[in-house]
C-alpha cells in the first residue's frame, strides 16, 4: 500500500465516518418532529408545539453540520478517487446526482421555513415543510444507501473497455437501482437512523426528567421517541437478518470475516462474543456450535464456505476487526431491543419515569445506536475490501493519479485539526441549548392540569384510562 | 448517437451542468457576496440584518453547487475526476472555506458575548472571500487550459496555477460576487445601513467594470483560444456586446437607484460570462495547454447514453420542482429583513 493510498484511505474513512454522525440523527429527529408537530396540529395543545420549537432547534444545528461535512463526501470521490469516479461515474454518479435534485434540494428549501417561516406560514404550510424536510432527508439516505449498495453487489451494468480504460455502463437503470442488498441495506440503515434520533430525544428528556426541569415537556417527548425507538428496535432485528442474508449469498469472503469462520467448506459457528487470531486462523470465544449454518440453511451441519476457500489477494485483511465491529453492533442491537420494550413495560405499569436508574441509563444511552451505526458501517465496508466495488475493482487501483502524499496528508491534517474544533462546538452548543431547554409560555409547566390527560397520545392514554376504571 | 429534440445527448448536458452552474453563480454569487461586504457593517444590528437576509435561502442556494457537482459526476466522469484532483489542494481549501461559512452562519448568534460575533463574522467574511477567489482561481485556469498530456495526465504543477491571468479573473469574480450581493442586500435592508449599502453598491460596480475591461482585454489578448469562435462566425459578436451593455446597465441602474433592476442585469452578465466560456470551451470541457489529444471532449468524456438519457428525464422531471421550491422559499421571505427571536 503506498502512502497515497494508506492515507486516502485513512482521509477517506475519517470524514465519513465524522459525517455519518449527523444525517442519521437528521433523519431520525426528523421523524419525530412529524410527529411532535402532527400532534400539535390536531390537539392544539401548547405542550407539542413547545417541544417541537424546541427541537427545531436542535434539528438546525445538526442538519447545518451534515450539510457541510456532506459537501466534503461529495467533492472527495473526484479529488482523491479519481480513477474511481471515472470507473463508476456512469452509475454512482447517477444516484448521487439523482439524490441532489430530488433529496437534498427538497430538505435544504423547506429547512428555510422549518427554521424561519414560524411567523410568515401558516401553521399548516408549516407542519407540510416539516414532513417534506424529513422526507428529504429519507430520501437521501435512499440515494446514497444505493450508491453504496451497488460498490457491494453490482447489478444491471456491464464492463465496457480494458485494463486503465475499463468503465461500468449501466445497462437497466432500475436492476441498479434494486440491487440485490439495496432494499435490505436501505431498511436497515434508516432504521438505524430512526434509532440514533429517537435516542437523543430519549437522552435529553430522561436528563430533564432526572433533574426535574420542564417535566411534562420531557416526558411527552419520552413518550413519542420510546415509541419510535422501540418499533424501530425491533424492526432492526428483521431488517439486520435480512441484510446478513444479502452478506450470505453474494459476499461470502465477509461472512466468513464477520464469524471468523476460516476452514473451506464446514459447518460454521456463530459467536456471541469472541476474538479472531488470524495469523493462526483460530477463533476462540462464547459460541452456539453450528449457529451460522443453521441461521442461514436451517441446518446446523451445512457447510459454509470460509476464508480459505477464497483467493487470499480476495480476502479482507482486518479480519478480527470485522469481527469486533460486527458482533458490537449485534450486542448494541438486542440491548436496544430489551431496553425499550422494557421501558414500554413500565410505561403501561405506570412507573417509568420514577425509575429513576433507568433514566440514567437513557441519558447515556445515546452513544449506543451512534456505536452501532458506526461499527455497522465499518463491518459493511471493511468487510468488502480489498474491492471498493466489489469483485470489479480495487481500492488500490481506485486513486488519482494526479495527487501526491504530501498533498493528502495536508489535507488530512486539516480535516483532522477542523473535524475536531467542529465536534466540540457541537457539543458545546448542544449542550447549551439543552441547558436552555423549551421556551415555555408562562404558565404550561407549572399547571401540568392544563393538559387534558385524555390528549397524552398512546400508552398512557390507555393507562390512564384503565387507572381510571379501576378506581370506579 | 442518441439525440433528443436534434441535439445529442452530451451537448445536452453540456447545456444542463452550465445552466445549474449558471444558477449556482447568480444565486450562492449573491450570498457569498453579502458575505464578503460583512465586515464592512460596523454595528451589531446590521450584521444581523445582513446575515438574515440570507438567512433562509443560503443553504437553498448552495443546493446548486450539488447538484452541478452531482450532474458533471453523472455526465462527464472523466471530467470530474481530472478536475478535482488536478486542483486537489485548491478544492481541499474551498471544501474547508465551505465548512467555516456554514457553521459561522450557523454558530454566530448562539452567544451573547461580542467576541464571539466577531470571531464568527470574521469566519464568515474570509470564508466568502476565499471560496469567491477560489472559485475564480480554477475558472481562470480552465479558460487558459491546462497541461494534460495525450492520455489526460496532468504534468504540471500546483504553483503553476497562481499566474496573473487566473488571479485577474479571481478578483473579478469576487468584485462580481461582491456587486451582486451589495444589490441584494438594497432589496432586503432599510434606513441606515440601506443607505450605507448604496455607497458599496456604488464602489464595488465601479471595482467590478474596472476588473471586468481589465479581464477582457487580458483574455483577448493571452487566451486567443477562448475569441476564436468569435472570430470565426462574427454574429456571434452579438453576446460579448450585450455582456457590455448589461455591465453598463447594472451601473446605470445604480445611479438611478433601481436596485432590482441592477440586481437582474448583474444576474444577467453572470449568465452572459459563463455563456462565452462554454461557447470559448465546446465541445471541450477541459483544454490542454501542452497537446491538442489531451483535451478532454464532451463525447470523450461522457457517460454512455442510456445513462444520459435516463438522468435527462431525471433532469426534466427535478429541475422544475427544484426550481418551484427556490420561487417558493424567495416569495416566502420576500421584503425587507425583520428581526425575530428565531432569527440568526
Amino acid at each position: 500500500m503506498d502512502n497515497v493510498e494508506l492515507l486516502s484511505r485513512i482521509q477517506f474513512a475519517f470524514t465519513i465516518a465524522f459525517h455519518y454522525i449527523y444525517p442519521p440523527l437528521s433523519i431520525g429527529l426528523g421523524v419525530c418532529l412529524v410527529v411532535m408537530e402532527g400532534l400539535y396540529l390536531k390537539t392544539k395543545n401548547k405542550i407539542y408545539e413547545e417541544l417541537t420549537r424546541f427541537w427545531v432547534k436542535i434539528f438546525a444545528l445538526i442538519f447545518g453540520i451534515g450539510v457541510a461535512t456532506g459537501i466534503v463526501m461529495e467533492f472527495e470521490f473526484g479529488t482523491n478517487w479519481a480513477t474511481y469516479s471515472r470507473y463508476v461515474g456512469d452509475i454512482f454518479g447517477s444516484a448521487l446526482a439523482a439524490e441532489g435534485i430530488f433529496a437534498f434540494a427538497l430538505e435544504s428549501a423547506f429547512l428555510g421555513i422549518l427554521l424561519f417561516g414560524w411567523n410568515r406560514v401558516s401553521p399548516r404550510v408549516h407542519f407540510l415543510a416539516t414532513i417534506l424536510v424529513a422526507l428529504g432527508s429519507i430520501f437521501s439516505a435512499l440515494w446514497i444507501v444505493v450508491a453504496n449498495s451497488w460498490q457491494q453487489t453490482p447489478a444491471g451494468y456491464r464492463i465496457e473497455g480494458q485494463g486503465m480504460q475499463a468503465r461500468a455502463i449501466v445497462t437497466d437503470f432500475w436492476e441498479m437501482v434494486f440491487n440485490p442488498s439495496s432494499v435490505e441495506r436501505y431498511s436497515h440503515v434508516l432504521i438505524g437512523a430512526f434509532l440514533s434520533g429517537s435516542f437523543l430525544v430519549l437522552s435529553v428528556s430522561a436528563w430533564y426528567i432526572l433533574k426535574k426541569k420542564h417535566v411534562v415537556h420531557a416526558q411527552t417527548a419520552f413518550r413519542i421517541a420510546l415509541w419510535v425507538a422501540a418499533v424501530s428496535a425491533l424492526g432492526q432485528l428483521f431488517t439486520g437478518h435480512k441484510s446478513a442474508e444479502v452478506v450470505t449469498k453474494y459476499q461470502p469472503a465477509k461472512l466468513a470475516a464477520m464469524e471468523g469462520h476460516f476452514e473451506k467448506l464446514a459447518p460454521a459457528d456463530m459467536y456471541l462474543m469472541g476474538w479472531v487470531d488470524a495469523k493462526n486462523q483460530k477463533t476462540t470465544g462464547l459460541k452456539i456450535p453450528g449457529g451460522l449454518s443453521l441461521l442461514v440453511h436451517q441446518d446446523m451441519k451445512a457447510p459454509i464456505p470460509g476464508l480459505n476457500s477464497i483467493k487470499p489477494e480476495n480476502r479482507p485483511k482486518a479480519i478480527n476487526f470485522v469481527f469486533q465491529t460486527y458482533h458490537l453492533m449485534v450486542a448494541i442491537g438486542m440491548t436496544l431491543i430489551g431496553l425499550t420494550l422494557f421501558s414500554l413495560f413500565l410505561l403501561y405499569r405506570k412507573k417509568l419515569f420514577e425509575t429513576r436508574w433507568l433514566m440514567v441509563v437513557f441519558v447515556y444511552a445515546v452513544l449506543l445506536p451512534q456505536i452501532a451505526n458506526q461499527v455497522g458501517w465499518y463491518t459493511a465496508e471493511v468487510g468488502r475490501q480489498p474491492w471498493v466495488v466489489y469483485g470489479l475493482l480495487r481500492t488500490s487501483d481506485a486513486l488519482s493519479q494526479a495527487v501526491k502524499a504530501e498533498h493528502v496528508l495536508i489535507s488530512l491534517i486539516l480535516f483532522t485539526f477542523i473535524y475536531v474544533m467542529l465536534f466540540g462546538l457541537f457539543l458545546y452548543l448542544l449542550n447549551k441549548k439543552i441547558q436552555h431547554g423549551p421556551d415555555v409560555a408562562s404558565d404550561s409547566e407549572t399547571s401540568s392540569s392544563r393538559m387534558n390527560p385524555s390528549l397524552i397520545p398512546l400508552m398512557s392514554e390507555r393507562a390512564t384510562s384503565k387507572s381510571e376504571h379501576a378506581k370506579d | 448517437m442518441d439525440t433528443f429534440l436534434g441535439i445529442d445527448l452530451p451537448t445536452w448536458w453540456f447545456l444542463l451542468i452550465g445552466a445549474l452552474i449558471t444558477g449556482y453563480g447568480i444565486l450562492d454569487g449573491f450570498d457569498l457576496g453579502a458575505g464578503a461586504l460583512h465586515l464592512f457593517f460596523r454595528k451589531e444590528q446590521s450584521r444581523r440584518i445582513a446575515l438574515n437576509a440570507i438567512g433562509p435561502v443560503w443553504d437553498g442556494n448552495e443546493v446548486w453547487l450539488v447538484i452541478g457537482a452531482g450532474a458533471l459526476f453523472a455526465a462527464f466522469p472523466l471530467v470530474y475526476g481530472t478536475i478535482l484532483s488536478v486542483f486537489y489542494l485548491p478544492f481541499i481549501l474551498f471544501l474547508v472555506a465551505i465548512i467555516f461559512r456554514a457553521i459561522s452562519i450557523e454558530f454566530r448568534g448562539k452567544e451573547p458575548m461580542p467576541w464571539w460575533h466577531q470571531l464568527w463574522d470574521v469566519s464568515y467574511c474570509v470564508s466568502s472571500i476565499v471560496i469567491a477567489l477560489l472559485l475564480g482561481l480554477v475558472l481562470g485556469n480552465l479558460i487558459q487550459g491546462i497541461p494534460l498530456n495525450a492520455n489526460h495526465e496532468f504534468v504540471g504543477r500546483l504553483r503553476d496555477f497562481f499566474n496573473p491571468y487566473a488571479g485577474l479573473i479571481s478578483v473579478t469574480v469576487l468584485s462580481l460576487f461582491m456587486m451582486h450581493g451589495a444589490m441584494y442586500l438594497l432589496m432586503k435592508t432599510e434606513d441606515r445601513l440601506y443607505t450605507k449599502l448604496t455607497i458599496i453598491a456604488d464602489n464595488t460596480s465601479k471595482f467590478f467594470i474596472l476588473c471586468f475591461l481589465a479581464a477582457s482585454n487580458a483574455t483577448l489578448i493571452y487566451v486567443p483560444h477562448m475569441t476564436a469562435i468569435f472570430k470565426n462566425n462574427p454574429a456571434l459578436f452579438v453576446l460579448p456586446m450585450a455582456a457590455v451593455l448589461i455591465v453598463l446597465n447594472i451601473r446605470r441602474s445604480i445611479e438611478k437607484r433601481q436596485y432590482r433592476r441592477g440586481f437582474i442585469s448583474s444576474s444577467i452578465t453572470t449568465a452572459l460570462l459563463l455563456i462565452l466560456f462554454a461557447m470559448g470551451l465546446y465541445p471541450n470541457l477541459v483544454l490542454s495547454t501542452v497537446d491538442p489529444r489531451g483535451h478532454i471532449s464532451i463525447y470523450e468524456a461522457a457517460s454512455s447514453d442510456a445513462s444520459l438519457r435516463t438522468m435527462l428525464l431525471f433532469a426534466f422531471i427535478g429541475m422544475p420542482l427544484v426550481g418551484t421550491y427556490t420561487v417558493f422559499m424567495f416569495w416566502t421571505f420576500r421584503g425587507k429583513v425583520k428581526l425575530e427571536e428565531h432569527s440568526y
